[in-house]
Order: C-alpha cells, then sequence, then structure tokens
C-alpha cells in the first residue's frame, strides 16, 4: 500500500506578523491621490509574510492534493488525461501572455491564425459548420447551445417550441442549463440496455418541443445505438438536436456528431483536448454548430478574409445569441488546446478514441472477472463504464462511498460516485488513453483487495480514508455551522 | 505514440482479456454507416520541437508592443514565485475537489482566497470564483432576483457608463429570464452618475442598481450617495470593483450607511496575464444573509473523523449536480488555477504591496495624462479624481490614430467613439506601475507624431 | 419501519397534513422523507400571506447531499411559519417531524380538497412501494 506522508500546513494567516512583507515585489513608493472621501480607512485583512514563507505554504499545500501528475485519477466523465507540458509552455510564450485582448488585429495576426485553425480544426473533427470558441466553459458552451436553438426557433417565429427533452442520464447541468435559458424540461428514461426509451421519446415530442440534449455516449458509458432514428423523430417533430461534448473523448475520430444528425455542440477542450482542469477550473467550451444555426454563434469568432484574420462581431452575425465573456473567452486554455491538436496530428486523434476504448473495455473485463458488476453487461464500454456495488452495499453495509474512500488509501485517486443518479451504488471509471497497462492492473489489484477486506473487516472499509491529510469530514457541520472565512483574533 | 504508452503486447494482453479481436471491433456497436475512415481536414502531427518552433514563430509576429489600455484587463507585474508555483502539477493537473480528502492543498487555498476577497471587499463571504468579471455581473443580476423576494419586476438599473461589454454579457445570459436592464445616463460634465439620474426611479419596484468603481471612465463614482438611495428606495446595489484599486478605495461593504449586497469583478489585476483574455476569474462576495442565492462552489472549514481540522465544498444542494433544472446556476467549474494565482499573489504583495501598486498606476497614469494633453489637439474629458484610467478628447478619428501607434509598437488605447459617440473623439488611456516614465515619454513623442 | 400516525393527511410526494380544531392545516414531512434524506442541514418556509396552490411546491428542505421541494398539500394562504425553530435548528425535522419539526400553516381556500389527501393506510402503501 502506498501511503502518503500525513502532513498538515496551517493558514498562511498564521504564519503573518504585522510589518512582514515580500518587499521585492513592490513598485517604489507612490503618493497617493484619492480624495479623502474615497479612502480605504483599515487596509484588508491579507498574510503579511516574507516570500520564502509564502513560496513554503503554497507549495506544501500542493502536496496534500491529488492530481493527474502524481495519481491515477480515473474519475468518470471528467477525462483526467495526462496535460501534456509542451501545451502548457508554448501557450505561456512571453508575447502571448502579454497580448492584451484588444490589441489592434494588425498586432495580433500570430494568435488570431492559431485560434482560426483551431476553429478549422474543431470543425473537422465534430463534422459542424462552424465553431466559436468563446464559451468559458461546459455549462457556458451548453447555456450558448440552447440560447441558439431558442434564437432559431424564435427567428422562425415559432414562439411555442421552448420543451427542452433530457435523458434522465444526463448531467445535471443539461436541465439546469435549460431552466437558464427558460425553457422547460422534460425528461425521458432509459431503458435497461442503457440506450434512449424511443417509445417514451415519441410522447415527449410535439409542437413544444425546442431540442434535445443528448450525450452520445451517453453517461451510462454506452453508444446510444439508434441515435439516427432519434435524430429523425426529433427532426420531424420540429425540433433540434443538442450534443454534449463531455465525452467526446469516446469518439474522436470515429464518428462525428455532425455526421449522427445533431445541430450543436459544445466540446469540453478541458476533457477531450487535454487542457489542465486546474483544480477545478478554467474550462473551454467550444461551440460547434450545423448550417441552420450558424447565424447565431456567440461572438466573438475569428475570420479570415484573404491571408488577414479578423475579429467576426454583430456587424457580421448580427442574429448572434451575443457575447457571453468580456472578451473572447479563455484564450491561454484555447492555445493549450490548439498546440495539443497539432501534436496528435490526423492519426493521434484517431488514437485517442482506441486507446482510451481499449483501456476501458479492459478495465471492465477485468473487474467483471473478478467479480465486479456491470451496470450494463454484455455492452461494449465506450471510453468509461458503470460498475454497480449494490450487492456490496446489501450484504456487507459496504458502499460505493466506501470503495471510493478506501482507494484514496491505496494511492488511487476514486472514480465518480453516485453519478448518473440512476444505477444505484455506482462507481463511473474512465481511466484515458494516456494510462499504462500497469496502472489499470494497480487500480483492478486495488478494488480486489478491497473487496476481500469488505468481506473479512467492513468497519476498515467504512473507516477509510487514513493514510491523507485528513479523515472523512463532518459535512453536516459544515453545511449548518458556516466557516467559509478566516477571521483574526 | 504521442501520448499513448502501449506497447504492441500490451494492446495483445488488454484484447485477449476483453475477448476482442482487435480495437476496431471495440466501436462495434456503432452504426457502420457512421464510422468515418479519416480526419482528412486535420494536419498530421507536429514533434515538440516543431510545434514549439511554430508558435515562437507566431508569437514572435506579435511581438511585444507597449500597452497604454485597460477597458477591463491590466498589465501588472506578476512575481515569479506566482506561477513557479501554480503550474505545479499537483494544482494544475487536479480536478474539483469533489473527493475532499485527496484535494486538501486546493481546499485550504480556496479558502483562504475567500477569506482574503470577503475582507477586500469587507463583506462577509466570498464564493470560489466564476468565469470573468462580466459573467459575474450577470450572475450577480439573476442572484439579487432571488434574493430580493419583496421586489416583483426583475428591474436592474445599469449605469451607462459601466463597462459596455459587461452589460452585452449580462443581457445575453439573462436573455432567457425575462430581466429587464434600465440604463442610467451619466452626468455629461462630470462622467459620473448623479442623484438626478437616480431619483427618476424613485418609488418604483427596482431590483437592483448596479454601480462600477471606478467607472469604465475610470473616474471614482460617490458611492456612498448611490448606495444610500439603493437602501433607502429597497432595491439591492450591486458592486463592480477592480480588486487592485480596493487597495485604496473605501470598500464596497462601507458604502453609505449599509454598504453594497453583492459585489462582483474581475480578479485578472491580481497574478494574472493579459493573456488574450484569459483565463481570468470573475470574484463575487456578499453579505451571510444572501449565501444561499450565491451561485458557484463555496468552501467550508468543518473537522474530520477525529476532529482534525478539514476544508470540504459546502452548501452543494444549490448546485447543479443535486438540484439539476432547480439550481441557482448551471456553472460547474469555477476558475480554480486563476484563484490559485490571485492567492500567491495577495500574499505575495499583502495590503501593503497591493497599496503601492495601486498608487503607483495612479501615478504613473497622472504623468501620462499631463503628458500626453501637452500636444496640441488632446485634452482631458472628464477632471475628477480617477484611479489608473483617463478619457482623453482627440481632434481626429481615435481609429487611425491607434493605427498609426500600432505600426510604432504602441497600443494606445481604447476607442470609446462607437460605443459612446456623445464623447466624440474619445480615448479611453492606462498606465499601470509597470509604465515608466521613458514608456510614457515614448508614448507621447510618438502620438505627437502621428497627430501631426 | 417509520412512523405513520394514523391521524394525519398525507401526499405521495412524502408531505403530511393535519386538520386543527379551527380548520387550519398544518404541514410537515413525513418520518420516512426525512429518514431518505438524512440529516437536514436547512430549511425554507413560506412567508406568512403566501398564496399556495394544491400540490405546488411550497418549502424546500436541504441536507448536505439532496435538496427536495415540499408541496402544499392544500391551496389557501400561509397563516404560520416555523422557521423561528427551524432557521437555527433545522434538525428538528429529523428528530421530531410529526411535532416540533412542522414547516408551515395554511388556512384552506378549498376544504373539499382534504378528501383526496391519503390516509395513514393509503400512505403506508406508498412507503413499502418505495422500499423495493
Amino acid at each position: 500500500m502506498q501511503v502518503m506522508k500525513v502532513m498538515q500546513e496551517p493558514l498562511i494567516f498564521t504564519h503573518s506578523r504585522a510589518g512582514r512583507s515580500a518587499a521585492g515585489q513592490y513598485p517604489h513608493a507612490a503618493v497617493c491621490e484619492v480624495p479623502e472621501k474615497f479612502r480605504r480607512k483599515q487596509p484588508a485583512q491579507l498574510p503579511e509574510v516574507s516570500e520564502l514563507q509564502a513560496v513554503r505554504h503554497f507549495t506544501r499545500l500542493s502536496q496534500l492534493n491529488f492530481s493527474i501528475d502524481t495519481h491515477f485519477y480515473p474519475l468518470g466523465s471528467c477525462t483526467m488525461k495526462y496535460n501534456p507540458r509542451a501545451c502548457n509552455q508554448f501557450a505561456m510564450l512571453p508575447e502571448l501572455l502579454g497580448r492584451h485582448p484588444l490589441a489592434p488585429e494588425s498586432a495580433s495576426q500570430g494568435f488570431l491564425a492559431c485560434m482560426f485553425e483551431l476553429q478549422e480544426m474543431l470543425k473537422e473533427v465534430t463534422g459542424m459548420k462552424g465553431v466559436s470558441l468563446t464559451p468559458m466553459a461546459g455549462a457556458q458552451g451548453e447555456f450558448a447551445g440552447v440560447a441558439m436553438m431558442r434564437a432559431y426557433h424564435r427567428a422562425r417565429g415559432d414562439l411555442e417550441r421552448t420543451e427542452i427533452i433530457v435523458p434522465d442520464a444526463a448531467h445535471g447541468t443539461n436541465p439546469a442549463t435549460a431552466t437558464m435559458c427558460g425553457c422547460t424540461v422534460v425528461e425521458i428514461p432509459s431503458l435497461p440496455n442503457g440506450d434512449v426509451d424511443v417509445e417514451a421519446l415519441k410522447q415527449a415530442l410535439g409542437p413544444r418541443t425546442a431540442g434535445i440534449m443528448l450525450t452520445n455516449p451517453s453517461t451510462l458509458g454506452v453508444f446510444e445505438r439508434r441515435i439516427q432514428e432519434v435524430a429523425k423523430l426529433v427532426h420531424e417533430a420540429g425540433g433540434l438536436l443538442y450534443y454534449d461534448g463531455a465525452n467526446l473523448n469516446a469518439i474522436l475520430g470515429k464518428v462525428r456528431p455532425g455526421d449522427m444528425g445533431f445541430d450543436v455542440i459544445h466540446m469540453n477542450l478541458h476533457k477531450t483536448f487535454s487542457t489542465p482542469h486546474g483544480g477545478g477550473g478554467p474550462g473551454s467550451g467550444a461551440v460547434g454548430v450545423g448550417q441552420r444555426l450558424l447565424p447565431f454563434l456567440p461572438i466573438p469568432v475569428v475570420g479570415r478574409e484573404g491571408e488577414r484574420y479578423r475579429w467576426l462581431d454583430a456587424r457580421d452575425i448580427p442574429q448572434t445569441i451575443g457575447r457571453l465573456s468580456a472578451f473572447m473567452g479563455n484564450a491561454g486554455v484555447l492555445l493549450r488546446a490548439y498546440v495539443y491538436m497539432r501534436m496528435l496530428g490526423r492519426t493521434g486523434m484517431q488514437r485517442v478514441a482506441e486507446y482510451a476504448a481499449l483501456n476501458a473495455n479492459y478495465m471492465l473485463a477485468r473487474l467483471q472477472q473478478a467479480g465486479f458488476e456491470p451496470a450494463y453487461p454484455g455492452r461494449r464500454a465506450s471510453h468509461e463504464f458503470i460498475i454497480t456495488l449494490k450487492r456490496q452495499a446489501k450484504q456487507l453495509n459496504v458502499n460505493a462511498m466506501d470503495f471510493a474512500k478506501r482507494l484514496l488509501d491505496y494511492g488511487f485517486h476514486a472514480p465518480t460516485t453516485y453519478f448518473p443518479l440512476l444505477v444505484p451504488e455506482c462507481l463511473l471509471i474512465e481511466p484515458t488513453e494516456t494510462e499504462a497497462k500497469e496502472e489499470l492492473d494497480g487500480f483492478i489489484e486495488a478494488m480486489v483487495a478491497i473487496q476481500r477486506e469488505a468481506e473479512q473487516d467492513p468497519a476498515k472499509v467504512k473507516g477509510a480514508p487514513y493514510t491523507l491529510p485528513v479523515r472523512r469530514l463532518d459535512d453536516v457541520r459544515a453545511a449548518k455551522q458556516l466557516d467559509l472565512t478566516y477571521h483574526r483574533g | 505514440m504521442p501520448f499513448i504508452p502501449h506497447t504492441e503486447s500490451d494492446v495483445r494482453e488488454m484484447l485477449a482479456a476483453i475477448g476482442a479481436p482487435s480495437i476496431d471491433a471495440l466501436f462495434e456497436e456503432i452504426p457502420a454507416a457512421l464510422r468515418i475512415k479519416s480526419l482528412a481536414g486535420i494536419p498530421e502531427a507536429l514533434t515538440e520541437m516543431e510545434i514549439g518552433r511554430l508558435m515562437q514563430q507566431r508569437a514572435a509576429r506579435d511581438g511585444k508592443p507597449l500597452n497604454f489600455l485597460g477597458a477591463g484587463a491590466y498589465e501588472h507585474h506578476i512575481p515569479a514565485a506566482v506561477w513557479a508555483i501554480v503550474t505545479r502539477g499537483e494544482f494544475y493537473s487536479a480536478y474539483t475537489p469533489y473527493q475532499a480528502e485527496a484535494s486538501q492543498g486546493t481546499l485550504q487555498l480556496l479558502y483562504e482566497y475567500q477569506s482574503m476577497m470577503a475582507s477586500l471587499t469587507g463583506m462577509q463571504v466570498s464564493n470560489a470564483s466564476l468565469y470573468d468579471g462580466a459573467s459575474a455581473l450577470a450572475e450577480a443580476c439573476l442572484m439579487a432576483v432571488r434574493a430580493h423576494r419583496k421586489s416583483r419586476s426583475a428591474r436592474i438599473l445599469v449605469p451607462a457608463n459601466l463597462n459596455p461589454t459587461y452589460l452585452d454579457v449580462a443581457r445575453a445570459i439573462t436573455e432567457g429570464q425575462n430581466l429587464k436592464f434600465d440604463v442610467l445616463p451619466y452626468e455629461a460634465a462630470g462622467g459620473t452618475l448623479t442623484a438626478t439620474s437616480l431619483d427618476a426611479y424613485r418609488g418604483q419596484d427596482i431590483t437592483a442598481v448596479v454601480v462600477q468603481q471606478p467607472n469604465f471612465f475610470g473616474l471614482l463614482e460617490d458611492v456612498d450617495a448611490i448606495a444610500d438611495w439603493a437602501a433607502a428606495n429597497n432595491a439591492l446595489l450591486i458592486a463592480v470593483v477592480n480588486p487592485l484599486s480596493l487597495a485604496l478605495l473605501k470598500p464596497p461593504g462601507e458604502w453609505g450607511t449599509k454598504g453594497a449586497d453583492i459585489v462582483v469583478g474581475d480578479g485578472q489585476p491580481f497574478g494574472v496575464p493579459l493573456s488574450s483574455g484569459g483565463p481570468y476569474f470573475g470574484f463575487m462576495t456578499t453579505r451571510m444573509e444572501h449565501v444561499r442565492q450565491m451561485p458557484g462552489r463555496i468552501i467550508g472549514r468543518t473537522v474530520d473523523l477525529d476532529g482534525k481540522p478539514g476544508f470540504t465544498l459546502t452548501l452543494q444542494a444549490r448546485e447543479q449536480h443535486i438540484r439539476r433544472s432547480k439550481a441557482t446556476s448551471n456553472i460547474c467549474t469555477n476558475q480554480g488555477l486563476l484563484v490559485t494565482a490571485a492567492t500567491i499573489h495577495m500574499s505575495l504583495l499583502g495590503a501593503a504591496g497591493l497599496e503601492k501598486v495601486a498608487a503607483a498606476s495612479q501615478t504613473q497614469t497622472s504623468a501620462l495624462v499631463a503628458a500626453l494633453t501637452r500636444i496640441k489637439g488632446v485634452k482631458l474629458a472628464f477632471g475628477g479624481p480617477r484611479f489608473h484610467e483617463a478619457v482623453l478628447q482627440l481632434d481626429r478619428e481615435p481609429g487611425a490614430v491607434l493605427e498609426a501607434l500600432a505600426q510604432r509598437g504602441i497600443v494606445g488605447g481604447y476607442d470609446l467613439s462607437r460605443q459612446y459617440p456623445e464623447l466624440g473623439n474619445a480615448l479611453l488611456v492606462c498606465a499601470t506601475e509597470t509604465r515608466t516614465d521613458e514608456d510614457i515619454a515614448q508614448y507621447a513623442r510618438a502620438l505627437a507624431e502621428v497627430t501631426k | 419501519m417509520s412512523s405513520i400516525p394514523s391521524n394525519l393527511k398525507y401526499l405521495d410526494s412524502h408531505e403530511w397534513a393535519r386538520v386543527e380544531s379551527d380548520g387550519t392545516v398544518t404541514v410537515g414531512i413525513s418520518d420516512h422523507a426525512q429518514g431518505a434524506l438524512g440529516d437536514l442541514v436547512f430549511v425554507e418556509v413560506p412567508e406568512v400571506g403566501r398564496a399556495l396552490s394544491k400540490g405546488g411546491a411550497a418549502a424546500v428542505v436541504e441536507s448536505v447531499k439532496a435538496a427536495s421541494d415540499v408541496y402544499s398539500p392544500v391551496s389557501g394562504e400561509v397563516i404560520a411559519n416555523n422557521s423561528d425553530a427551524l432557521s437555527a435548528t433545522p434538525e428538528l425535522v429529523n428528530s421530531d417531524p410529526y411535532g416540533q419539526g412542522w414547516l408551515f400553516k395554511v388556512k384552506p381556500s378549498n376544504a373539499g380538497e382534504l378528501g383526496s389527501l391519503l390516509d395513514a393506510k393509503a400512505y403506508e402503501k406508498v412507503v413499502e412501494e418505495a422500499g423495493h
């Protein structure tokens, strides 16, 4: 068992001493010209520490984290693959870091060329007709997508279409987005084999249908086999199809959302195109659209005229749903995705889906052989799969969360737990293509060992983790006795 | 194969364990008619060496112009230690801290960040960040509608001297939710809001008033009077602020007798490079009474099974992954890595250091205004107190002037003439602590040349 | 087995209603519901004076991992709520769901609606089925 050094780091405020500073960081003294009535009376409670104290404090904090660079991180639906260092380095060249977002186009041709080519590559891998890079995260991409669907119906005078159909397996963001766009959500069930219930879909479709939001492969880890029929039904009913790109990694270069019949897609560049997750962001949720939604793309978009690149704004795209960020979205993330795509190239991109699928199906097969129960037996895994621990929960009183926490002791980040909600006691496992077979084998051995522990000494598993900086935290206390900020004294 | 570790024997063994004849067989559930053979439109792979060369060429093409442009994104010195730590893999390649035990580093850092932002803005609670300043304003407007139960109008007063892009974004993001934005004119001579423009709304049901300090023209608003007006008229007050300015300026929590209700802004001035507009981060702080209406992730301190202190995501029931269609927002990620940068930045500089940066930026802007207004045909539009931006009026169209300056390696400011035609040939300029007296002299020489 | 008092009426969405001697109706969530939600950390009750309709969302109960709407069993005006007690101690809903953990009182506008509510026996069936 890999034992992490148990450590703790006090709050930075406890290192603080009045008058201490990292003075090398300041400019020379300047006189404040602000009239008295606008002035701050008491300085903010920020730490007063030396540079070394700050560096040591934050370095120690970093060491309390699991991350891709330090641990296998098979978090289903999140595509925690290796983030190549080259992508970071080349996105952080001094000229690119120093470029002001509103700098004149004449001084921005190098940057704009990267963005234009990124748009073109994303069109190619998704089979869409236009791309806007501006959404700053997957959820914003979803927002843009649904807002474009709404705008499309409205532009046709079809004002009644305000219902968004969402399968029960969808990410929570899907219904939240639909609500945010002023739509109502119609939920449809999934069949026991993981496919969408087409009969229920037919019932749900009608003159109020704005569209359907689908993830394919779904969050259940399987490919929606009747997708062409679904697309035909939705289109015939006058609705549009939205593709949640959370699982694009599974099909990269194998099948394209545009070819499946989708009208709009958001891509999580921080998943499929390997930009860092950064402890919860920044993400990037570029959107792609088919012909019908081209007039509604969020601005700005990069256009090319001859050899020159320029921003397209509301003058070029008058029916746009508008701006979603102060400038053009998370440019630095987009540059990382651009470098990654260029390094993979045409064949490298197809290998992503191939080896992601190989790793997922291998783990599924081995876990099944070891006695774990797949949620959708007989189906191929996409790039991820679900096992259900409902038997362990019932017979041994050891549930999915207990397994997840015990995995941390074995040096593996836990898979996604309790999502999707409709599979009881589930672990959603996504190894990604960048993990070596030995790592997968180590994880499988850990699962087998935990199963044995659960049978022999369930209390041990229920008390995990033991080797991390803290044991299980009191979430009820956290929510009831809110302690959200530090107060001196 | 780039980034893929499998050997041929690995693949053989793995396929045998699966019982599949080939990797291709793993895709058999996808209808054959949909399968594609190749991605013809994607170029062939480049090696790290080749993409490095290409990126350096592209970057060099754009060069490093001397920058006097702000308008929502500001060039400040970033201590070397900030990004050296931010790009450590343990921060860079971790994800949202769902497994709290394995994410104490990120969680504690976010708690420290929340503490710093709450104190800086003079508010009680902070979330763990939003996407950027503009989208944070949109979220603040939606939050105000939820938080102000007595108001039924969903009507928000927005000043015309708010960053115009922020209003564009707020409109786009709230479009489906029936908010009404009324634009308040600023006083023509002074460039700031006055009680008169607000008084037109006295006695009406207003959900919230937005005020930006300093405003888009860089000028200081009489925020005490605006806060008191909002309180007297039962409207919530949303403050949009530059966090660096708060090292000098009165924090929104102390505006007027009651203070602001929601404070938002862009955290970019704290350790985040210009980087073509992102990733930055939006911040949001508020009063404790509104905490359950606040969108985004929130970190709380609690104890573990052994009574040891630790940190965890809290108030999650507000969020999309639990409430689904009833969530406060569809927001999922925050901008964790940028918050990491800002927290390290604030720790290194402290309140005293930030105050010096803010004061030096203000001083250099005054020097810039003095140097440029000595040029014939250039005058200062508004004379009131300001932070680190100023509106200049030229005797010709700013667009052509800016283009000519760009040819001389200078990014000379923001052309206000399209969004604010009433200001004439107006140009918004900015200097931070990074602009030296010589930089300013160089700009003045170039501007004199191109407007000769 | 959760407790299901026989003097109360129920909705299949796990609310209970008690008709008081003055004709008003007190509303809370059932013992089964509080057990399924786990430790409650926050309760949001409707303001006095608000008009509710039968089956409409009236209150929210929140545990660490779940938030649920509470539906009103009858239409009418809210005449009292239990926010004084529940804002500080939401756990009262866990410890005493039919007593101190009540949520709000309604003055019904259509007494006939009371007839369509489940009695204890019928609600017991709902709970049993939910257990499968």
